[in-house]
């Protein structure tokens, strides 16, 4: 009888989104005389929430698992966010249905804290099927408060599963927690900023957590300090993050960068957004402690595998951010984030999406699946019944069109338009491929756009009305 | 199957046509009793001398209703009729087959919109309950997707194509300055249009109609009736209507340049006229120029000038008040804004003017007092570029 061996498991697929925009720290310094500081922050535009964020890092996720040679299958989505954008109702759903799943898949949210993200990793890593984790915050804080100027937006999404689903690039080798209650951060649900008790405070609380959570992982693994390749620690509270590792008697290990100086403190998707822009440069056999401080310590061992070295990732963390624009006003900032209430256009504000034709049009709304015509192969963007070429009836096959580029065949820019950004960029787009389509192009500049160009799709809230959220597909400039 | 027209066999016997504007002091009411009680008084004709009314409006009223009610019609036949921006000219055709087909002697097609009562910025839509995707462009954002697209094709530079707009603009003012019942009554420089804040792509507010209010109407009978009610009737050579699949901002094939519907309904109402030459028979045109960028683009989908050189012609003055062709004498949706339902009559009404030679002289055409032309061109569309809804009529002031 031959010895059965547990299946490796572990990160088999990742990817991460960082939005167009980055805000100066010191533009806030300019304009309020205080707060602010040096670096940047990623900023998530106005048509972007955790939701939308937490699609485009999936989509990424997805896209770098098929051009790795692996098929994409999930038994379940979880999604973590201390940012959702609905109460009562699953965003994960939304997510579900902008990769276009299964009904069998099963979807969750996580939602609360920022430890939302470990209470979805241990479900993916205990799960023996394959399992996303996706997590996004769309963070801020009061005008001149540290939180404003430290935090940032981003979305990360991990895919784990076993080796037999695809190369497993990263196993979890050992995992610990240790939770404590204790008031360091707060935040009721209708605040668009968190409170925080006295920063001694909260060292104070977190650093024998850290401790008692790292031992218990290093004992786990078996492993000695100095057998570690990289530390990362990530977690809501500064002082106790810059603090952990000494705390923890780590020595000298080496401490990865936690992206705060140009992307800002994520929130809830920081520790996956860092490991993954880790894994973007690790080499196969390293080994990698994550230490997560939310509420308590999470601390979680790493093992690349050879296969990491043949992973391509389409779009990895240091190539976004060294792109988009770093020029945001800070203006625009404190509009987009609700906190400057500007005179609107004398025009009708948005409407809802109705429930029955959203739920009719899914695969369209959420998806971007059109149809293509069997009998003249015309696509068809919205979905028809009837073709435009020959006008066969019911001929149609669905069409995934959301990852196809396309090329802007006229375009204007509408200052009429509500927006919460004007003016609103509209573009005649054709698809490589056959299908055109008539959308918002959003992440570019007005004067920049011309005939010709090159665009992708991306996931986007349109608007809110009634309390509803109005997700769709807008272009942007293809990368 | 073929569509036969009616050339000839009814007659345009009298017209009516408030002045259009911010009418704040009148209401929907006001404005359909003055159209109709000046229509009534040009035929020479009482109310209850008609027998069937065609009533048209986007969105001030539903129903017959909203017409019986004001006019306290005597229990008639009243058809609400709604075609989008061609809400006026599609009561004209409807009324006009009702005399046609011998079902009534007198009928009356009329348009009202009162548009200035919502407060809003541009026209406004009344939203259908949707799933949230279709997009919200405004008007001008959708007409001016023209511009890039017929620059690009045809090699016209930015500032060569913002002078042809500014043309058009210029000239529509020109002729609106002339128009006692026009919204706007004053002459723009091209300086002033050409450097007007932009409002959707390369157009500007003067490259935009204005929003107004206002109703016109028309009274239609037998053509060999004509002459009870007038010595100078108005003759219905044509009436084309074109709906299509509206697959423009979904088929790659359209290009932005041009309106399918256009085409294809300006091709039937010539051959139901029997008009091969446009712009030699026609003496003037008015056309649906909400945006300045139709208006380039219809000069060539209507067949007045060759496809990519509409906008030479618009820049030599083809199309000015004393050009070759006049287009829009009246001072066009430019001039007189677009009460919806209104605007298709209002055009007629021009026609009902100039074909019978009694606009004021300083706006009289001279294709028709010394040329001799006799026919006359309404064009109105709806909707938006590779997606609309367009009429064509051809009216003349001799059978024949």
């Amino acid at each position: 009888m031959t010895e059965t061996r547990r299946p490796r498991r572990g990160i088999i697929g990742y990817g991460t989104y960082v939005p167009y925009y980055r805000l100066q720290r010191s533009a806030i310094t300019d304009a309020l005389g205080t707060g602010g500081g040096r670096g940047t922050r990623a900023v998530a535009s106005f048509d972007e929430d955790a939701t939308s964020m937490a699609v485009e890092a999936a989509r990424r996720a997805v896209r770098n698992l098929e051009a790795n040679g692996s098929p994409f299958a999930l038994d379940a989505l979880y999604f973590a966010t201390a940012t959702p954008p609905y109460l009562d109702k699953t965003n994960a759903n939304v997510i579900h249905a902008a990769l276009d799943l299964p009904s069998a898949v099963f979807a969750a949210d996580m939602v609360g804290s920022s430890r939302s993200l470990g209470g979805a990793l241990r479900a993916a890593m205990g799960s023996p099927h394959p399992t996303m984790v996706a997590s996004a915050d769309l963070r801020s804080g009061r005008p001149g408060s540290t939180d404003e100027a430290s935090t940032g937006d981003a979305g990360v999404a991990l895919i784990f599963g076993n080796e037999t689903d695809a190369p497993v690039l990263a196993e979890p080798i050992a995992s610990a927690s240790a939770t404590a209650e204790f008031l360091d951060r707060w935040r009721l649900p209708a605040w668009n900023y968190s409170r925080q008790w006295e920063e001694r405070f909260g060292e104070h609380a977190y650093l024998p957590l850290v401790t008692e959570a790292v031992d218990a992982a290093l004992k786990q693994a078996e492993l000695e300090p100095s057998d570690l390749d990289l530390v990362l620690v990530t977690g809501l509270h500064a002082r106790a993050v810059r603090g952990a590792v000494a705390a923890a008697g780590l020595g000298a290990v080496t401490v990865g960068d936690d992206l705060v100086a140009v992307l800002g403190n994520t929130g809830t998707p920081h520790l996956g957004v860092v490991l993954a822009s880790a894994l973007d440069r690790a080499e196969p056999n390293q080994t990698i402690m994550t230490i997560h401080l939310a509420d308590g310590a999470d601390v979680g061992v790493f093992r690349t595998t050879d296969a990491l070295a043949n992973y391509t990732n389409g779009s990895p963390v240091a190539t976004q951010l060294g792109s988009g624009t770093d020029g945001l006003d800070y203006n625009t900032f404190l509009t987009w984030r609700g906190f400057l209430d500007r005179e609107p256009p004398r025009r009708p504000d948005p409407v809802a999406p109705a429930a029955p034709p959203s739920l009719r049009s899914q695969r369209w709304k959420y998806g971007f699946v059109g149809s293509r015509d069997e009998s003249s192969g015309a696509i068809h963007l919205p979905p028809q019944r009837v073709s435009v070429k020959g006008g066969a009836v019911d001929e149609m096959e669905p069409v995934p069109m959301a990852d196809v580029p396309a090329t802007v065949v006229t375009f204007t820019i509408d200052r009429l338009a509500y927006s919460l950004s004007p003016p609103v960029v509209a573009v005649v787009i054709d698809f490589d491929g056959g299908g055109r389509f008539q959308c918002q192009l959003t992440d570019v500049n007005p004067d920049d756009v011309s005939i010709g160009d090159r665009v992708t799709m991306t996931f986007r809230k349109l608007s809110t009305a009634e309390g509803v959220h109005n997700y769709f597909w807008k272009a942007r400039p293809a990368a | 199957m073929a569509s036969k027209g009616i050339k000839d066999q009814v007659a345009i016997v009298g017209m009516g046509c408030t002045p259009f504007g911010e009418h704040w002091d009148k209401s929907v009411d006001d404005m359909l009793i003055e159209a109709s009680s000046e229509a009534y008084a040009d035929a020479g004709i009482a109310q209850d001398d008609v027998d069937a009314y065609w009533f048209g409006t986007l969105g001030s009223g539903v129903s017959g209703l909203t017409l019986s009610r004001a006019l306290k019609i005597d229990y008639k036949p009243v058809t609400r009729v709604e075609n989008m921006c061609a809400t006026g000219s599609e009561a004209f055709r409807n009324a006009c087959y009702a005399v046609a087909s011998g079902a009534y002697d007198l009928v009356a097609a009329i348009g009202v919109e009162k548009l200035k009562d919502n407060g809003m910025s541009g026209l406004v839509g009344a939203p259908l309950p949707s799933d949230g995707t279709r997009p919200e462009l405004t008007a001008p954002a959708m007409f001016s997707l023209l511009a890039p697209a017929y620059a690009k094709k045809y090699g016209v530079d930015e500032a060569e194509m913002k002078d042809v707009l500014t043309r058009i603009a210029w000239k529509n003012h020109y002729n609106g300055a002339r128009n006692p019942r026009a919204q706007f009554r004053k002459e723009v420089s091209k300086e002033k249009i050409c450097n007007a804040p932009l409002i959707a792509g390369q157009l500007g507010i003067f490259d935009c109609s204005g929003v107004s209010d206002g109703s016109a109407m028309a009274i239609i009978c037998r053509a060999e009736d004509a002459h009870k009610y007038t010595d100078k009737p108005l003759y219905v050579k044509a009436l084309a209507f074109a709906a299509g699949p509206a697959a423009g901002p979904i088929d790659p094939d359209y290009d932005y340049t041009t309106f399918n519907e256009v085409s294809a309904s300006v091709a039937d109402a010539y051959a139901q006229a029997d008009i091969t030459d446009p712009r030699a028979e026609i003496a003037m045109a008015e056309v649906h120029d909400c945006f300045t960028p139709t208006e380039l683009v219809l000069m060539e989908d209507l067949g007045f000038a060759e496809r990519g050189l509409g906008w030479k012609e618009v820049l030599a003055g083809t199309f000015d008040l004393d050009g070759e062709l006049p287009i829009n004498p009246d001072g066009g949706l430019k001039s007189f804004g677009h009460p919806i339902g209104a605007s298709g009559l209002r055009m007629l009404f021009e026609c009902w003017l100039q074909l019978r030679q009694e606009a004021p002289d300083d706006r009289q055409i001279r294709s028709v007092t010394e040329d001799g032309k006799t026919l006359g061109m309404t064009h109105n569309l709806g909707g938006a570029p590779g997606e609309c809804v367009s009429f064509v009529s051809i009216v003349g002031s001799e059978l024949g």
